[in-house]
């Protein structure tokens, strides 16, 4: 093998054994959920997510994904995370949709309709407030944050008054029909805290989610609030998202 | 997972995302809090307004509404027993609502509620019928036989001393109670209020006047529940009114509407005037969906037309009979009004989404927990309790006893 071989077959082989070793844990099996690694140091992190809104396609293999994931039921009423399209008319008129309720994404793309002046499509889930209405209202402490800046919900504790639900401004949560407790977005807290991504921003085909660390100097997510215009949702009531969006339009609530 | 929720919430989410107008998002299509947290304020206002009516006896000495005195304590009682049910029965998980006493969040309107509630039953109204009752207990056990011989000891607490001082001291306490009873239960409802007013989420139940408004209402439909039993009652058992009485708590209702009334008014004006982010689907909200709840029953029927008649029965000299059945009738349509407007809060605030861009649907259920046949039951429940009460402690059985006595 001479140099110049070597040096090929090291850019293939090193990046592929990476990955390798990256994909290892996830072909082992789902990880304990909310069980994390004994050397894992919460106060270390405070996780958020990056949105780049011009990059969603609207495939819905997030919302796939995260059902899998996370069992959340098929049933069209529950939903951890989900795809709107925005249309803006000539007229400025707005008309939105939730792409993610559809029973089966159409065959072939909709007819131009020639008075829509912009489309896009942006991803919903969890805001992980760092100033939680829903945390503040749960008259048992079920629901909480984590010190890593992760909002959950406590299946054990939680009584099923649905308080949370009301006091949540972005209809994040719902009532899990299975153990009639609140549920929502986890970040996927069972992957996260043994290093793995969200199951919604590993398989996003246009890397339009962007999950980091605000605490990490060189993360991607810091890198990302860096250089975009950051929006977050509803702002005026205080609740300090760290879903953080970019290039959102105004129309968005 | 698909087919792993029940048939029933299926078929019901279903009907309900057909009924969607507009955007949505798609957590919202299932009615959250529904018909048993529609009951659940409507009790406990009945609770604090029949206090308060019959805190005027005790505090205020207007001796006019002495005869409805202990039937407003039996009625606060009996709704206030059933008020924790609805509360239970819509729970997720209903063996663990012990966890609100045991492990509350301080941060939580709804955990302190289970303090407010308990320390209501337990340290105002259970205390105050006590000492209330304590002379007539005392003198039922001397005259009883057998079981109820021991019921009536056991309920007076096994107490015997009816000198004219011990009663002058039953008389003191049960004042000293009323004082502590009216803040509490100005607490109870103001507090049932504020489980919506604080929730800043949702800008049809976040106002600043929200416990205010509860508070008012609640107090209109206490002094209703009260005027309604009181004319009930001497129908079945064929007894005078005392006139003087009822027009009374007329007056008092009228004041109560008239009160209500404006802080109602002034929530809508001030909405309005201010016109924010979520007007445009508010105004659709009233003019569509909760049209015939929130104007034509709840404003017209049950606020304008009562506030009309009782404005007429004063001003016009109409006899007995008639002003008995224009206070029958309005205190009904009051008693609508009001449950109209617990619905048109609860409900109302979840018929509309929290992205402002659309109207959901609610369909009751006829039967199941959380149905119109469990709020029937428990709207009836109280009756039933202040039926058997009234066997128990039969308010009139002094007079009755001092007449027997004298001859």
């Amino acid at each position: 093998m001479n140099k110049r071989e070597f040096l090929k077959d090291a850019i293939l082989f090193f990046p592929a054994a990476a990955t390798l070793q990256a994909l290892a844990p996830a072909a082992e099996g789902k990880a304990e959920p909310a069980k994390t690694p004994a050397d894992y140091d919460a106060t270390k992190h405070w996780y958020g997510m990056g949105i780049d809104v011009d990059k969603c396609i609207g495939c819905n293999r997030c919302v796939e994904a995260c059902k899998a994931e996370n069992d959340v039921p098929d049933e069209p009423f529950f939903f951890r995370t989900w795809i709107e399209r925005y249309q803006i008319h000539e007229n400025g008129e707005t008309r939105v949709e939730c792409i993610s309720t559809r029973a089966a994404l159409p065959e072939q793309a909709p007819p131009e309709d020639p008075t829509v002046v912009r489309t896009f499509f942006v991803p919903k889930l969890c805001n992980q407030c760092a100033h939680p209405p829903c945390v503040q209202v749960c008259p048992v402490g079920a629901t909480f944050q984590t010190q890593d800046g992760v909002v959950l919900v406590d299946e054990k504790r939680c009584i099923g008054c649905r308080y949370c639900i009301q006091a949540c401004p972005y209809g994040a949560r719902y009532l899990n029909p299975r153990t009639k407790t609140a549920d929502k977005c986890t970040f996927c807290y069972h992957r996260v805290t043994e290093g793995l991504l969200p199951a919604c921003v590993e398989v996003c085909p246009t890397e339009a989610r962007i999950f980091g660390d605000l605490k990490g100097k060189a993360d991607r997510l810091v890198r990302f609030h860096r250089v975009n215009q950051i929006s977050v949702l509803k702002p005026d009531l205080n609740t300090e998202p760290k879903v953080l969006y970019a290039q959102l339009d105004g129309e968005v609530r | 997972m698909s087919g792993a929720i029940p048939d029933s919430l299926n078929e019901q989410l279903s009907h309900q995302l057909s009924q969607v107008v507009g955007f949505i998002y798609p957590n919202e299509v299932e009615t959250q809090w529904a018909i048993l947290i529609v009951v659940y304020p409507y009790l406990t206002g009945i609770v604090a307004g029949a206090f308060i009516l019959a805190s005027l006896v005790k505090v205020f000495n207007v001796v006019e509404v002495q005869p409805i005195y202990r039937l407003a304590l039996l009625t606060a009682l009996s709704f206030m027993l059933v008020a924790g049910m609805p509360l239970q029965l819509h729970l997720g998980h209903p063996e663990r609502a012990y966890e609100i006493f045991f492990t509350p969040q301080p941060t939580s309107a709804m955990a302190m509620f289970g303090f407010v509630y308990l320390w209501y039953l337990l340290g105002i109204l259970l205390i105050e019928i006590w000492f209330e009752y304590r002379h007539q207990l005392v003198l039922m056990a001397q005259q009883s036989r057998g079981l109820l011989r021991g019921i009536y000891g056991a309920l007076s607490l096994y107490s015997k001393d009816v000198s004219p001082e011990a009663l002058a001291f039953d008389h003191k306490a049960s004042k000293l109670i009323t004082i502590v009873g009216i803040p509490s239960a100005f607490l109870l409802h103001g507090y049932v209020g504020f489980i919506f007013g604080s929730v800043k989420a949702n800008p049809w139940w976040g106002s600043v006047l929200m416990p205010i408004v509860f508070l008012m209402s609640a107090i209109v439909s206490g002094i209703a529940m009260v005027m309604f039993l009181y004319i009930l009652l001497s129908l079945v058992r064929n007894e005078k009114l005392d006139m003087r009485c009822l027009d009374k708590i007329g007056l008092f209702l009228l004041v109560a509407i008239i009160v209500d009334f404006t802080l109602e008014a002034l929530d809508y004006i001030h909405r309005l005037y201010q016109s924010e982010e979520s007007i445009g689907i508010l105004t659709q909200l009233v003019s569509s969906k909760l049209f015939l709840s929130l104007v034509v029953v709840q404003l017209l029927l049950g606020m304008l037309l009562p506030l009309l008649i009782l404005v007429l029965v004063r001003s016009v000299r109409f006899n007995e009979e008639l002003r008995k059945l224009l206070y029958f009738t309005t205190s009904l349509l009051i008693l609508l009004g009001i449950f109209s407007m617990r619905w048109n809060v609860v409900i109302g605030g979840q018929l509309y989404s929290k992205s402002l861009r659309g109207l959901m649907a609610y369909k009751m259920e006829i039967t199941g927990i959380e149905s119109l046949l469990t709020a029937l039951a428990l709207l009836a429940l109280p009756f039933i309790i202040l039926t058997v009460l009234f066997r128990l402690l039969p308010p009139r059985w002094m007079e009755s006893h001092a007449q027997a006595a004298a001859s």
